[in-house]
């Protein structure tokens, strides 16, 4: 993926964000993700049905890496199974720390594989991840 | 000015982010690196020579300290790890043993996390209360909304000299007077004051005042606590242990040492020590007028530029520190900080530690530059040029 594309990714999903909306219905799972460092905090909203994740949107305040991950997730996880997401999710993590991982499976998520490169912004774009992760794991 | 003195600085950095912490020039760092390999001994113990520099040096830089905010007895200044640990102490070790159900604390919403919690725990152990001075349209605090906060159960007025994200300055003398007149103690904030203008203790009449050496050129982990002599023999010591007693038996026979040193349990931290005291013999000799005339100079300058920039927004035009805070429109801070670190120019980003503010000031989350004396006019310049620019923003923020 060249860089042109990257951003144009990112722009996209910060600027048009999928799902943002916050869920008070009883059957969504509400899950709060910030990082310790900066201020990124959103609340995410899962809806599960068993093992499969038939809804996810968000509320909060985040920047552009934070907010564009978070959407991105959103587009590609909704409908599939808590282990197919958890699989998405490692393989998300290992891109961001530079380990080697299957970029068939993450799609779009690779417009963030030079964030290795940026220590500080690679809580932000891992965030998101961080709070459906712990949602999947209560869930089981 | 200045800017030769800072090692740091001989690398390409703009650094505006001295509310978090200032950079230290090489006196400081030569004076701690002196202690460590030349005379790294404890001090208050041993009878030979080197323990004895220790002692002499470690109790000037208390000198060095009661003069600078002009205090009037050395018993008055204890060292702290810094000004949450002040401000901690203060709370726990007095307050929570003078105060019962009902009482009432003043803060503001702009106060620092450091001057919160601490008495929301009070609020939860004991009962008491805090109620918040309101702030006006600029999100100062006035004399007269301090007044009308007053009540007949208000105990304390705790407040921070000049706030960490408005970067107003408080009318602490004026404060500290109308609190006396209510039998009201005043606690004054001073991490954000002490660097960045003349402090004198015996002036203001405040009854405790903290700050760290960090935000001043100093080492991170040593501040101080400044109190009434009075009221500083009714802290109880937080920490027990070596350099603090006189002598023990069992626990009906303890007697403790006098003040400050009661309250400086354990070795203290004597390289920090040695590097405040070069640190304040530094600033003293540039001077703290010098120092606030040259900041505030500094950030009209600045503000003269951004207020004609359309798409950025200023939380505290109108404030007299080296602080100000902005918005860039549609972009969220962190991502402005991003771009800016970009050219290496360091700014923060957040709350800032003021978390309850942002039921005030309706923003949550602001761009903050805070300056001190080594920053220019140029790095300004800089720093605005690239602010201009809103379309390099979009397409540099991540």
């Amino acid at each position: 993926m060249d860089n042109e594309t990257k951003r144009a990714i990112i722009m996209e999903h910060y600027m048009h964000p999928k799902n943002r909306m916050r869920k008070d219905n009883a059957s969504y799972t509400k899950v709060n993700t910030r990082n310790a460092s900066c201020i990124d905090n959103l609340d995410i909203y899962i809806k599960f049905n068993g093992d499969l994740i038939e809804d996810i949107t968000f509320e909060g305040e985040a920047c552009a890496i934070s907010i564009s991950a978070t959407s991105i997730m959103i587009e590609n996880l909704i409908g599939k199974t808590t282990k197919e997401a958890l699989d998405y999710i490692h393989n998300f993590y290992q891109m961001t720390e530079n380990n080697t991982y299957d970029a068939n499976i993450l799609r779009e998520g690779n417009a963030y594989q030079d964030i290795y490169k940026q220590g500080n912004r690679k809580t932000c774009a891992t965030l998101p991840f961080r709070g459906l992760e712990k949602a999947i794991l209560e869930h089981k | 000015m200045n800017r030769e003195d800072f090692p740091l600085l001989k690398q390409d950095i703009i650094y505006f982010d001295n509310g978090a912490t200032t950079l230290k020039p090489q006196c400081v760092i030569d004076k701690m690196t002196d202690y460590y390999s030349n005379y790294s001994a404890n001090a208050h113990r041993g009878d030979y020579d080197l323990s004895f520099k220790v002692d002499q040096e470690y109790e000037n830089a208390r000198e060095t300290v009661k003069n600078f905010i002009n205090a009037k007895y050395l018993e008055e200044i204890v060292f702290t790890p810094g000004s949450t640990e002040g401000l901690n102490m203060i709370v726990n070790g007095f307050f929570a043993n003078l105060l019962e159900a009902g009482d009432e604390v003043l803060i503001t919403t702009s106060e620092h996390a450091s001057n919160v919690l601490p008495w929301f725990r009070l609020v939860n152990k004991l009962g008491i209360k805090v109620n918040y001075i309101p702030l006006d349209d600029n999100y100062y605090v006035t004399l007269e909304n301090v007044k009308k906060s007053i009540t007949s159960n208000t105990k304390v007025i705790s407040l921070a000299g000049i706030t960490n994200v408005i970067g107003d300055v408080r009318p602490i003398k004026q404060i500290a007077a109308l609190a006396h007149e209510n039998n009201i103690f005043l606690v004054c904030d001073g991490a954000q004051m002490v660097p960045h203008m003349p402090v004198d203790v015996t002036d203001l009449d405040v009854d405790f005042l903290v700050f760290s050496g960090h935000k001043l050129c100093g080492p991170t982990g040593i501040g101080v606590l400044y109190g009434k002599k009075e009221l500083l023999e009714n802290l109880e010591p937080p920490i027990l242990g070596g350099g603090m007693n006189e002598s023990f038996d069992n626990p009906q026979e303890i007697y403790l040492k006098p003040l400050p040193m009661r309250l400086e349990a354990g070795t203290q931290n004597i390289a920090g020590v040695l590097g405040l005291k070069a640190a304040i013999d530094y600033l003293n000799k540039i001077g703290m007028s010098k120092i606030n005339d040259y900041e505030k100079e500094l950030r009209k300058y600045l503000v003269d530029k951004l207020i004609r920039i359309k798409h950025i927004d200023i939380i505290n035009l109108e404030s007299d520190s080296g602080i100000l805070t902005f918005n860039v429109n549609n972009v969220f801070s962190q991502d402005v900080a991003y771009y800016l670190n970009k050219y290496n120019i360091c700014v923060r980003a957040g709350n800032h530690c003021a978390k309850i503010l942002k039921s005030s000031v309706g923003v949550t989350s602001t761009v903050r530059v805070s300056l001190y004396f080594y920053n220019t006019y140029e790095e300004i310049d800089n720093l605005v040029e690239l602010l201009s620019n809103y379309d390099k923003i979009i397409k540099e923020m991540i």
